[in-house]
């Protein structure tokens, strides 16, 4: 039996976890130690698996199978491809980054770090099941630390109500598609939450029509999709930075594999009957998230609703139902959540300094703290879908996948890049140039050392990725064409 | 199967214990009159404890069901499984109720507790519809003295005579219902009546009507509405651990003796209709808990509306009529049990601390106590069906009975009133977390007994949601021996 990476990679962050709980409140110091390292064990153990998965093989790797409760067909079933595996890393990095700029927390750090913890659990668990109980399972652990971390330690106006609007309208979701989770199981006769058995259950059209919107819908409430997207924003402006991180970096990916696994891998046939439906509220995602960002005069709101955007592309992508949408999607999964990490950092290193978001109370920080300006230039590059970065080789394949199926998706979403372009550039001068204002000036400092580290890290990981796609292409390339395998050559 | 005297004597012999744990419990009352302390509590969880012993090594069932006494008891899993579920919420009570000023100097307290222990259990393997109502009343009276014990106590008092009255109400158009199968039928033994149902000697009619009576009975028992409007005063005036053991153990022995019922009447032509009304009667009780929770501003009611949802989730399981449907009932009881102990326990210590028993008195229990409240988080988050807890597997079976069956709707009507719950109970999260506290005072645990009550209460509210084989294996041992 080989090293049970996944198994470490889920149940270490749980248990550190629960050890931080058990530990007295006033060791700062060993309490973050525990974080930091934790993170950094899964951040390297994702990186390993990332390096170590056998491309030309591909399928599921590092499987590891246990039985659960034999009695209805549950196991404790883990396993990654191509497809889930740069998710992994995704959260790997994430979840580091989290911790990082998480370092000066001083408001009770021990239930802090313990409930990123469970929230790393909850993500690293979902990408890696391959059964549906146990996905569910992960999926759910998330509730209660999104919820405490944002009520807990959100921005004082608004986390009441941006946290139980977030919870409610997530865990609301997660149980419309418990119905059809559940439905499925029993209509498979097979008696098995086992995924890749119920992939070739074969489920009659009727069923599938039935029952997609249930769990493609219920799951891509997390993904933002519209109109079930309103809990993002708000939910994402009233979290604590390294929560925002979390949450449009990797949660919001969460929703949209979860989607995918249970929802169109499970019933293809359901998810070409819904696909027009399933694109034109991804166009509208795109397109609405895209201006409402424009307006918008909170600094954090514009990166709340670009993730809205920018998710829409995702769904898109799963859609088309092509090789090219697909991998896009995966790619701009990956993309996107580095991305928007280094915005909701970057934004929180402005907040903590400046002490407010509104932009027209910011300005001309780019003296006061360059490396976070050149940071978020770079996610903005990035956001725009620019040669060179991430996302033109993540945006790119899905346009041309959308192309293929509906153009007339790829001309109105295309609108998209030009708005974002647009409020990206208004929002890079109205904060980082021109004059710095009077009240604000005082608390200016350059950012903590933790903080430059993450910046420079995930603004080079972006370049890389757009210069090298190679990195993950071939990998998702993998995960996709036993996608396509289910969906029966379209 | 026949047994011998002998046999059938061992076979009750956890009824037999509890009666002279009650003679146990006079004879020490009268020696230590004046010294009081936690000794009654603990000689009355011990009798549980050996009474749990006893039924583990001469009351374990057979293979075959084996009818006793004169065909009055059944011995069967369902029976054993029960009246271990009683013994242990009853233990667990006893313990919990040490730490209550106002009762635990009051054997006769315990000795109620006792009696209507017994009663329960004799409710769970009652085979015949004289012995079940006679079983029923022993369970209940006792009930509404504990309800009403605090004599000094405007509040308790008139719990307990307000459940007085509704239970007698309800007890009454119980026997009604019992008097009318028996007209009908010409017998009183269950499993006869049933006999009689399938082969159609009975009319059935004259079963559906006497079968309603009989079902709003046990809708009083198990708090479903519309009946129960008794719930909310009754469980905020009763001292906190009565009201423990009144959402619980209680209400799982309602439970039990409904499904040995359901069971029967499932058999006969009428399936539908009688899943029809268990479901109506569990989405009224969703409803009706859940929305008229959310504005208690006392914590003992919010948590009775949100034990009259509670029920209404194990109705969808018996709605389902099969087999998943009953097991996932009885996983749920047993989670349930767990889990509400130990949220009442914590309500009332921290009643007791406090003095207040409103919702506001958790404000900053995080910081005041941040293992109680973190005890608090795993009973709210496991009513509230969120992993890994072992009410968020409860939930899932029960919905999954209900869509098995084809009753789709009804799983949507349940995971909407679950989305309405969490709401509440998050709600009490929030002030636990984030509100600031009246007092910065830390508050200590000085009860080493309550302390290993509680978690094993937590423990078992854990493993239950994440070692599941076990538990399922229970739940379905006990369905196939109805």
């Amino acid at each position: 039996m080989t090293f049970p990476f996944l198994s470490v990679l889920i149940l270490l962050p749980l248990l550190a976890g629960v050890i931080l709980l058990l530990l007295p409140a006033g060791k700062r110091g060993l309490i973050r130690g525990i974080a930091l390292g934790v993170s950094l064990i899964t951040f390297a153990i994702s990186v390993y698996l990332f390096a170590a998965y056998d491309k030309d093989l591909a399928g599921y790797q590092f499987v590891e199978q246990m039985q659960w409760l034999p009695a209805l067909g549950i196991s404790y079933h883990l396993g990654v491809d191509g497809f889930s595996l740069p998710l992994e890393l995704l959260a790997g990095i994430v979840v580091l980054c989290g911790v990082m700029v998480s370092w000066k927390v001083e408001d009770r750090p021990r239930e802090f770090f313990a409930f990123i913890m469970f929230l790393a659990s909850s993500v690293f668990g979902v990408f890696a099941s391959l059964d549906l109980f146990l996905l569910f399972f992960f999926f759910e652990l998330a509730v209660f630390p999104k919820y405490l971390m944002i009520v807990m330690w959100g921005s004082p106006k608004t986390k009441e109500y941006g946290g139980m609007k977030l919870t409610l309208y997530l865990f609301f979701g997660s149980v419309v598609a418990l119905v059809g989770v559940l439905a499925i199981y029993f209509t498979s006769g097979l008696q098995t939450f086992n995924l890749l058995e119920l992939e070739q259950a074969g489920f009659g059209l009727a069923v599938q029509k039935l029952w997609f919107p249930f769990i493609f819908i219920g799951f891509g409430v997390l993904g933002g999709l519209f109109p079930f997207h309103s809990w993002a924003p708000d939910g994402h402006v009233a979290a604590p930075t390294a929560v925002s991180m979390l949450l449009a970096g990797v949660e919001m990916k969460v929703g949209a594999f979860a989607a995918l696994r249970a929802g169109l891998m499970l019933l293809p046939d359901g998810m070409q009957f819904w696909a027009p439906l399933v694109l034109i509220l991804a166009t509208i995602n795109v397109v609405y998230g895209a201006f409402i960002a424009m307006i918008q005069t909170d600094f954090k709101y514009v990166i709340g609703f670009s993730s809205v955007s920018h998710m829409g592309l995702v769904f898109i992508g799963f859609a088309t139902l092509t090789p090219e949408g697909l991998t896009g999607a995966g790619l701009q999964m990956f993309s996107h959540g580095i991305m928007t990490a280094l915005f909701f950092a970057v934004v929180g290193m402005v907040y903590d300094r400046a002490h407010t978001r509104n932009m027209a109370e910011l300005g001309g920080l780019a003296k006061h703290m360059p490396l976070a300006m050149i940071g978020f230039v770079v996610g903005g590059l990035v956001s725009m879908g620019m040669p060179g970065f991430s996302g033109f080789v993540a945006e790119i394949p899905i346009y041309m996948g959308a192309w293929k199926t509906m153009p007339l998706v790829a001309i109105i979403s295309v609108i998209s890049i030009v708005v974002t372009a647009a409020y990206i550039l208004l929002v890079v001068r109205r904060v980082f140039f021109g004059e710095t204002p009077e009240p604000i000036r005082a608390g200016l400092s350059d950012i903590s050392v933790m903080d430059k580290i993450v910046v420079v890290g995930l603004s080079l990981l972006m370049i890389l990725i757009g210069l090298i796609p190679s990195l993950l292409v071939p990998m998702i390339q993998g995960g996709v064409s036993h996608i396509l395998s289910l969906v029966g050559g379209a | 199967m026949t047994l011998s005297v002998s046999q059938m004597t061992l076979a009750i012999l956890p009824e037999i214990l509890l009666v002279v744990l009650v003679g146990v419990l006079i004879v020490i009352s009268m020696i230590k009159r004046d010294k009081c302390n936690q000794v009654l509590g603990c000689i009355t969880a011990g009798g549980f404890i050996l009474a749990i012993v006893s039924a583990f090594l001469f009351a374990m069932p057979k293979a075959e069901p084996a009818l006793i006494w004169g065909d009055m008891l059944r011995l069967d899993s369902a029976t054993f499984v029960f009246r271990m579920i009683f013994l242990f919420g009853a233990a667990l009570t006893a313990i919990f109720s040490c730490t209550e000023d106002s009762i635990r100097c009051r054997p006769e307290f315990y000795m109620m507790l006792v009696f209507s222990t017994l009663g329960m259990s004799l409710m769970a393997s009652s085979s015949d519809i004289i012995m079940l109502f006679l079983a029923i009343e022993t369970a209940s009276i006792p009930l509404y003295v504990m309800a009403g014990i605090k004599i000094k106590e405007e509040k308790s008092v008139e719990a307990g005579l307000k459940y007085f009255l509704f239970g007698g109400m309800s007890s009454a158009i119980m026997v009604y219902g019992f008097s009318l199968i028996y007209g009908f039928s010409g017998t009183t033994h269950l499993y006869d009546i049933a006999q009689g149902v399938i082969a159609h000697q009975v009319p059935i009619a004259g079963v559906v009507v006497a079968i309603v009576l009989v079902l709003a009975g046990f809708a009083f028992k198990i708090s479903a509405a519309p009946f129960h409007f008794w719930a909310p005063d009754v469980y905020e005036g009763s001292p906190t651990s009565v009201t423990g053991f009144l959402s619980t153990v209680s209400k799982a022995a309602g439970f039990a003796a409904l499904i040995r019922i359901l069971m029967i009447l499932f058999h006969a032509d009428g399936g539908v209709v009688w899943q029809a009304l268990i479901a109506s009667l569990a989405v009224a009780s969703m409803f009706t808990g859940n929305l008229i929770a959310i504005p208690q501003k006392n914590i003992k009611r919010m948590l009775a509306y949100s034990s009259i949802a509670q029920a209404g989730y194990i109705l969808v399981g018996l709605a389902s009529h099969s087999n998943l449907g009953f097991s996932s009932a009885i996983y749920y009881l047993m989670a349930y049990l767990v889990t509400n102990l130990a949220l009442f326990a914590i309500v009332g210590w921290v009643g007791r601390k406090t003095g207040s028993e409103d919702v506001s008195a958790f404000a900053g229990l995080s910081k005041r106590s941040p293992g109680l409240a973190l005890a608090m988080l795993i009973g709210l988050l496991s009513l509230g069906g969120i992993p890994p807890f072992g009410g968020f597997f409860a939930k899932l079976l029960v919905f999954g009975a209900a869509v098995e069956s084809g009753w789709a709707w009804l799983a949507i009507v349940g995971v909407i009133n679950s989305v309405i719950g969490l709401y509440y109970y998050l709600r009490v999260l929030k002030v636990m977390y984030v509100d600031e506290p009246v007092e910065n005072t830390p508050l200590k645990i000085k009860e080493p007994l309550w302390l290993v009550g509680l978690i094993l209460c937590l423990v078992l509210v854990v493993v239950m949601g994440v070692v599941l084989t076990p538990w399922f294996g229970i739940s379905n041992w006990a369905t196939i021996g109805f």
